[in-house]
C-alpha cells in the first residue's frame, strides 16, 4: 500500500490503482484498526466512495487537480455540509453542519476524497485528546500512550496509515504537538494564511488550520490546496501564496538557523535533547549555519497564552445556548435555566474551566489586570521573534519537552497539562508559522523537531524539513502493529 | 490568587454555566491553581507597551454592505432543538 500523497498521486496518474480501490483499502484499514485507536469520530464511507468514483472519472478525462483521488480525513472541527461536526463535544454530538468550511471546500475542489472526521479534544482544548466526549484516541506507537492534542485523531490516523493525510488546527500547538507524539509531519501556517471560515472557533486570534502527512513534500501539496485569501474570513491574508513544491529541492546551504537557548533549558528531557542534537548535526552537514539565539520572554508565553485563549474562548463559546443548535437540556423552567443547564450538560470539564477563567479575566475590574496585561506581553513575545529574525532565517527547537505520556497520567492536573505546550504556544501568540517533523525515538516513541519561520515563510520551512527528510527516514517509519 | 466558592458561583452565573454544588470546591482549587500560573505575568513591567490583539497587527477588513446570503431558514432550523412556525422556541420570557 502506498504511504505518501506523493506516491499516491504517481500511482493514480500511472493507473496502478484507482481512487476507488485505494479508498476501499483505506476504509478496510479504518474498520480493522479504528476500534483500537478511536481516532475517527465519524467514518463517511458513502461520501468517500462517491468522491472516489468522481475522482476516477476526472482522472480518466485527464483533468485531475492537485489532490484528485487522494483520500483524506478532516478534524471534526471543520464544518462539513450534511455531516455530523461534533468538535469532540457532547454539545455538538447532534450537530449536522449546514455548510462546508473553506478548507473542506478547497480540499474537495482539489479532488481529495473525504474518509471521515477525526477525534479531538473538546473544542480543541487540550494537549492529549483525553478531553474528547468520545474518549481518547490512542497513540499508534503505543496504545497506552496519548496521541497529543488537540488534533490527536488526525495525527494518529496518518501515523497508523488509516489515511495518507489529514487536516488539523493549531491554537497553541494542536498540530505540531500531536505530530511530534505520533511521528508524523505537520505544519501550522502563518495566522491568516488558511481561512478560518467554517472552523469552529476556539481562540480567534490564535486559531489556524493546516495539514498532517508523512512528509514535508506531502504537506507542501496539501497546504497549497488549503492556503489563500478567503473573503469570508475577516482576518484572511491577501499576501500571495508561494508555490511550495517549486522550491522544495533547493537545499539549505547557507541557511541561518537559530537555536533559542530558552527552549533547550531545564524541563527538556535530556534523551530527547540528544535526539534533537543529532538532527541539528544533520542540518549542519546539509550546509546550515547554526547558532544560539535568545527569546527572553519565553517563560511568559504560558500565562499569556492561557489568558488570551481562555478569554477568547469564553466569548466564542457563548454562542452555545441551547436555542438554535446543539444540545438542549430537558424541561427548562425558564430561559436562564435553559442556558445554564444546556451549557452545563453540553460542555466537559476542561471547557468549563476555560470558560470560567476567561469569563473572570474579562469581567469588570479584572480586564486590565488579565486580558490587557496579556495582550501587552503578547507584543513583547512577538517582538522577541522579530528581533531574532533580523539575523536568522529559521528557528529550530524541540516540539515538546518529552515524548507521549500515558493516558490518564496528567488528567487530574490541568496546570501540568498546560506546561506541555511550552515550546509551541509562543508562535501562535506571534502568529508565526511552525512545523514539526520526526527526528528519532525515545523509549520507542517518536520525537519531534520544530522549525519556526518568519511570517508567510512556509516555503522555506517546508524546504528545510524536506532537506532533512532527504537524508533521514524517520518520517517513513510506521508502527509495527499498523504497518 | 485564591478564589472562594462564592466567586466561582458568581463567575459561573456570568458565564451562564450550571455547576453542580458538589463540584464547586473542585473548581475553586482548579481555577485558583490556573490563576496562580497566570499571576506570573505580573512579574514583568509592561508599562507603555501597546496591547497586541491581532498577531499581524492587522485590522478587520470591511466588505461592501450588500446582501450575500440566501434564505436557508429551513435548513438551519432543521438542526434546531425546538422550532414552530419558522421560529425558535424557548421558555416564555414575557408574562
Amino acid at each position: 500500500m502506498p504511504k505518501t500523497v506523493t506516491e499516491i498521486r504517481r500511482g493514480l496518474a500511472q493507473g496502478e490503482y484507482s481512487s476507488q480501490e485505494l479508498t476501499r483499502d483505506y476504509l478496510a484499514r479504518i474498520a480493522r484498526h479504528n476500534p483500537a485507536l478511536n481516532c475517527f469520530i465519524s467514518v463517511t464511507e458513502d461520501i468517500a466512495l462517491a468522491e472516489a468514483k468522481a475522482a476516477d472519472e476526472r482522472l480518466a478525462r485527464g483533468d485531475g487537480g492537485l489532490l484528485t483521488g487522494v483520500p483524506l480525513a478532516h478534524k471534526d472541527l471543520f464544518c462539513t455540509d450534511g455531516v455530523k461536526t461534533s468538535c469532540g463535544s457532547r454539545m455538538l454530538d447532534n450537530f449536522i453542519a449546514p455548510y462546508d468550511a473553506t478548507v473542506v471546500e478547497r480540499m474537495r475542489d482539489a479532488g481529495a476524497v473525504m474518509l471521515g472526521k477525526t477525534n479531538m479534544d473538546e473544542f480543541a482544548m487540550g494537549s492529549s485528546n483525553e478531553n474528547s466526549w468520545y474518549g481518547p484516541a490512542a497513540n499508534p506507537w503505543n496504545t497506552a500512550r496519548v496521541t497529543g492534542g488537540s488534533s490527536g485523531g488526525s495525527a494518529a490516523v496518518v501515523a497508523a496509515g488509516l489515511a495518507p493525510a489529514a487536516t488539523g488546527t493549531d491554537t497553541g500547538g494542536s498540530i505540531r504537538q500531536p505530530a511530534a507524539f505520533c511521528g508524523v509531519t505537520g505544519i501550522k501556517p502563518t495566522y491568516g494564511r488558511v481561512s478560518r471560515y467554517g472552523m469552529i472557533a476556539f481562540a480567534s486570534s490564535l486559531d489556524q488550520g493546516g495539514p498532517f502527512a508523512k512528509s514535508a513534500a506531502d504537506c507542501a501539496l496539501l497546504l497549497q490546496a488549503m492556503a489563500g485569501f478567503d473573503g469570508r474570513d475577516s482576518t484572511s491574508s491577501e499576501t500571495a501564496v508561494d508555490d511550495y513544491s517549486a522550491t522544495l529541492e533547493q537545499g539549505i546551504e547557507g541557511l541561518r538557523i537559530g537555536l533559542p537557548k530558552e527552549y533547550f533549558a531545564e524541563g527538556l528531557d535530556s534523551r530527547l535533547a540528544s535526539v534533537i542534537e543529532d538532527a541539528i548535526g544533520e542540518m549542519r552537514k546539509l550546509g546550515a549555519q547554526v547558532r544560539e539565539i535568545s527569546l527572553p520572554n519565553t517563560e511568559l508565553s504560558i500565562p499569556t497564552y492561557y489568558v488570551v485563549a481562555m478569554a477568547e474562548a469564553s466569548s466564542n463559546l457563548s454562542r452555545y445556548d441551547g436555542v438554535r443548535f446543539g444540545h438542549r437540556c430537558a424541561d427548562p423552567v425558564d430561559l436562564e435555566d435553559l442556558y445554564k443547564r444546556s451549557r452545563g450538560e453540553g460542555f466537559g470539564e476542561e471547557v468549563k474551566r476555560r470558560i470560567l477563567i476567561g469569563t473572570y479575566a474579562l469581567s469588570a475590574g479584572y480586564y486590565d489586570a488579565y486580558y490587557l496585561k496579556a495582550q501587552q506581553l503578547r507584543r513583547m513575545i512577538k517582538e522577541d521573534f522579530q528581533k531574532a529574525f533580523e539575523d536568522i532565517d529559521l528557528i529550530l527547537a524541540p516540539t515538546t519537552p518529552g515524548v507521549a505520556f500515558d493516558i490518564g497520567a496528567k488528567t487530574d492536573d490541568p496546570v501540568s497539562m498546560y506546561l506541555q505546550d511550552i515550546y509551541t504556544i509562543s508562535l501562535n501568540l506571534a502568529g508565526l508559522p511552525g512545523m514539526s517533523l520526526p527526528v528519532g525515538f525515545v523509549d520507542g516513541l517518536p520525537v519531534g523537531m520544530q522549525l519556526i519561520g518568519n511570517y508567510f515563510d512556509e516555503a522555506r520551512l517546508l524546504r528545510a524539513a524536506h532537506a532533512y527528510q532527504q537524508v533521514s527516514d524517520w518520517h517513513l517509519q510506521s508502527p509495527e502493529e499498523f504497518a | 490568587m485564591t478564589l472562594k466558592s462564592d466567586d466561582v458561583r458568581s463567575i459561573a452565573h456570568l458565564a451562564r454555566l450550571h455547576i453542580e454544588d458538589d463540584a464547586v470546591e473542585r473548581y475553586v482549587d482548579d481555577l485558583s491553581s490556573i490563576l496562580d500560573l497566570v499571576d506570573a505575568m505580573n512579574r514583568v513591567d509592561s508599562t507603555g507597551v501597546v496591547p497586541l490583539s491581532n498577531p499581524l497587527d492587522a485590522s478587520q477588513r470591511l466588505r461592501a454592505d450588500e446582501v450575500t446570503e440566501t434564505d436557508q431558514r429551513d435548513k438551519f432550523q432543521g438542526i434546531a432543538p425546538d422550532v414552530a412556525d419558522g421560529f425558535y422556541r424557548v421558555p416564555r420570557v414575557i408574562e
